[in-house]
């Protein structure tokens, strides 16, 4: 029994770092692609879109939405999924 | 809109009068706190007691300082585009906070960073080296905090300098003396409120005037400035720069301890991870908010005028207050910025603290042996230590050149603090040798690479080159820590380390009812 405690706790421990780390790669490329779009792509991010609104400044906006996104994807399967995974453990 | 039209420097009834309700209110909750903080277990994490919407409130409070406040309102004003870029990066950090520290920093340790490093470690030299990491972290940041502080406040009441920071001192101490983690959670929540609420006035007035539309703002900025403000300027012109204060903003984040020290105030891991979604939500809003007070205040007011008021930009925000609102609401965001810098002060100097008297005191020189009493006492004493020591930091530092600081702070505490703590939670294998070692050469190189940089060899000392390229060192000590960590610990395995690793691991998941003694997760080999 304690055998397969260890083992169902391994594999849901797995399963949350490989969430957490997909999640926190995807937020390491969002970012870090904007930085270097403003390094390297400039003059794309000056483009308008609509009068007023350049690229640069959509993307930046869109940067924090989507770290809101991300936030939101990582409570959403941790409330339900991780959440019932550990109740059952402690049963 | 005139600069000589302005009445920023003189002294501001209503901005006084704001103020003293603030202090007033914030000294009664302080006080009513003060009946509730008899344990350590108070003191440091509020009774673990805070609802996750009280501390996304509060994290948000200990995080939006005047710096991000006034600093990115004035960079946006001033250069436009450039600016959003600090928007950003202050924000992405929070979603890594979420990922991969708050709940199990929540289930493994009780009241600082260090608890998670030590879980299975051997506790002195840990403790030793994460103290290190978390008074260079502290000390940058309150000494940014106080000198900006002093000149804001010079600036906006016509006070003098020292008579400001002694001000802030005083009342810094007596939230955090008396009233601990409760009165600290509860001023970041007053805060908190007040900013985000001044912020969010502040832009719907702006809104107002350009048909509620942002573009219209940015069109008429473009219009006025220049396309050029609209897209990426001179600011980055070396994308590594970009980059490196990049790593340092978002994993810096994760490694503030008056950020980590939050999570220990909720009940349970869930509630740490409701109340950094809170936090996210919040943060964002108020960044997405610079960019609005940002643009209306280079439209409305003018760059010219806001750097002849002050030439870093700082005054943007309560300039374009003044515009909209007149004196009376320049004293009201006057007030704001004030409360801002004493409540994250105060969050502050509770982590310095907690690392001063549990890190130190009570774990490394008394070995666990000290009583309720006794550890509540050293507690105090290193709370008002920290408190005069801030004042007199803030006061030697007067009139020098400390925004480099916060970078720094951040660069610190992403290349000391976020390498030990990620490790400690994912690898077997990481060992006594290899957390000290990967924290005291983050700490370090960070400093070291600082003095080099010329961030403080051209801006500050003024001399004509630098001998390391990067203006914030991050990109370079954050894998420098990480490898140092990964390296020693392979090199000199410790097979009774990594055994505790099992125990941790269900304690990090499952929380601490499933293995209530800490004692059973040491090492046995050493």
């Amino acid at each position: 029994m304690t055998d397969s405690f260890e083992a169902r706790l391994s594999a849901v421990a797995a399963t949350r770092w490989r969430v957490a780390i997909a999640l926190t790669a995807a937020m390491i490329a969002v970012y870090f692609g904007f930085i270097l779009l403003i390094a390297y792509a400039r003059p794309v991010l000056a483009r308008r879109i609509i009068p007023g609104l350049s690229l640069g400044i959509l993307l930046g906006a869109l940067v924090i939405v989507t770290s809101w996104i991300l936030t939101w994807v990582y409570v959403r399967w941790a409330n339900t999924r991780y959440d019932a995974a550990l109740g059952r453990l402690r049963e | 809109m005139q600069a000589t039209s302005s009445r920023i420097g003189e002294p501001n009834i209503v901005a006084m009068g704001f103020f003293f309700v603030f202090i007033a209110t914030t000294l009664g909750i302080t006080y009513w706190a003060a009946r509730r903080t008899r344990t350590t277990e108070h003191f440091y994490a509020a009774g673990r007691t805070i609802s996750p919407g009280q501390n996304g409130i509060a994290l948000a409070g200990d995080y939006m300082s005047a710096a991000s406040f006034l600093g990115i309102a004035g960079l946006v004003s001033t250069t436009g585009f450039d600016g959003l870029i600090y928007s950003t990066g202050w924000l992405v950090g929070w979603p890594v906070v979420l990922f991969l520290i708050a709940e199990p920093l929540r289930n493994l340790g009780r009241y600082t960073f260090a608890d998670v490093v030590a879980v299975r470690l051997r506790q002195t030299p840990v403790r030793i080296a994460a103290a290190i990491g978390t008074l260079a972290t502290v000390s940058f940041y309150l000494i940014a905090q106080m000198v900006g502080a002093g000149g804001l406040i010079r600036l906006m009441f016509g006070i003098p300098y020292e008579t400001a920071i002694v001000i802030v001192g005083v009342a810094m101490i007596a939230y955090v003396l008396f009233g601990g983690m409760l009165a600290t959670t509860w001023v970041q929540i007053v805060k908190a409120v007040l900013l985000l609420g001044g912020a969010a006035l502040l832009a719907l007035l702006v809104l107002a005037r350009f048909g509620w539309s942002p573009a219209a703002l940015f069109a008429a900025a473009a219009e006025k400035y220049g396309d050029g403000v609209l897209s990426p300027g001179r600011l980055v012109s070396k994308p590594l720069d970009a980059v490196s204060l990049g790593m340092a903003l978002m994993f810096g984040t994760a490694g503030l301890p008056h950020i980590l020290m939050r999570f220990y105030t909720v009940p349970d891991a869930k509630a740490a991870r409701t109340s950094v979604f809170y936090a996210t939500g919040l943060i964002g809003s108020f960044y997405l908010m610079t960019f609005i007070l940002g643009f209306g205040a280079m439209v409305l007011v003018g760059p010219d005028v806001i750097r002849g008021v002050e030439p870093g930009g700082n005054m943007a925000a309560p300039l374009l207050a003044e515009f909209l609102g007149g004196t009376p609401f320049l004293g009201f965001i006057a007030a704001v910025a004030f409360a801002t810098i004493l409540a994250v002060v105060a969050g502050l100097t509770l982590s310095g603290a907690a690392a001063l008297s549990h890190d130190l005191w009570v774990s490394v020189h008394r070995r666990e042996k000290a009583d309720a009493a006794e550890q509540l006492r050293v507690a105090r004493v290193a709370t008002v230590g920290l408190g005069i020591l801030g004042v007199l930091l803030g006061i030697t530092f007067k009139g020098q050149n400390v925004a480099f600081m916060v970078g720094l702070a951040f660069a610190i505490a992403a290349s000391a603090n976020f390498p030990a703590l990620v490790l400690s939670i994912f690898w077997r294998r990481y060992t006594t040798a290899g957390a000290v070692t990967s924290m005291l050469l983050g700490t370090a190189s960070t400093l070291a690479l600082i003095y080099f940089s010329p961030t403080l060899q051209i801006d500050v000392l003024k001399h004509s080159d630098a001998w390391f390229p990067l203006r914030n060192p991050a990109l370079v000590t954050m894998p420098l820590s990480f490898a140092a960590g990964i390296l020693v610990s392979l090199l000199a395995p410790r097979p009774g380390e990594a055994a505790g690793f099992d125990a941790v691991s269900r304690r990090m998941h499952l929380g601490q009812e499933i293995q209530p003694s800490a004692i059973s997760l040491q090492p046995s080999d050493n």
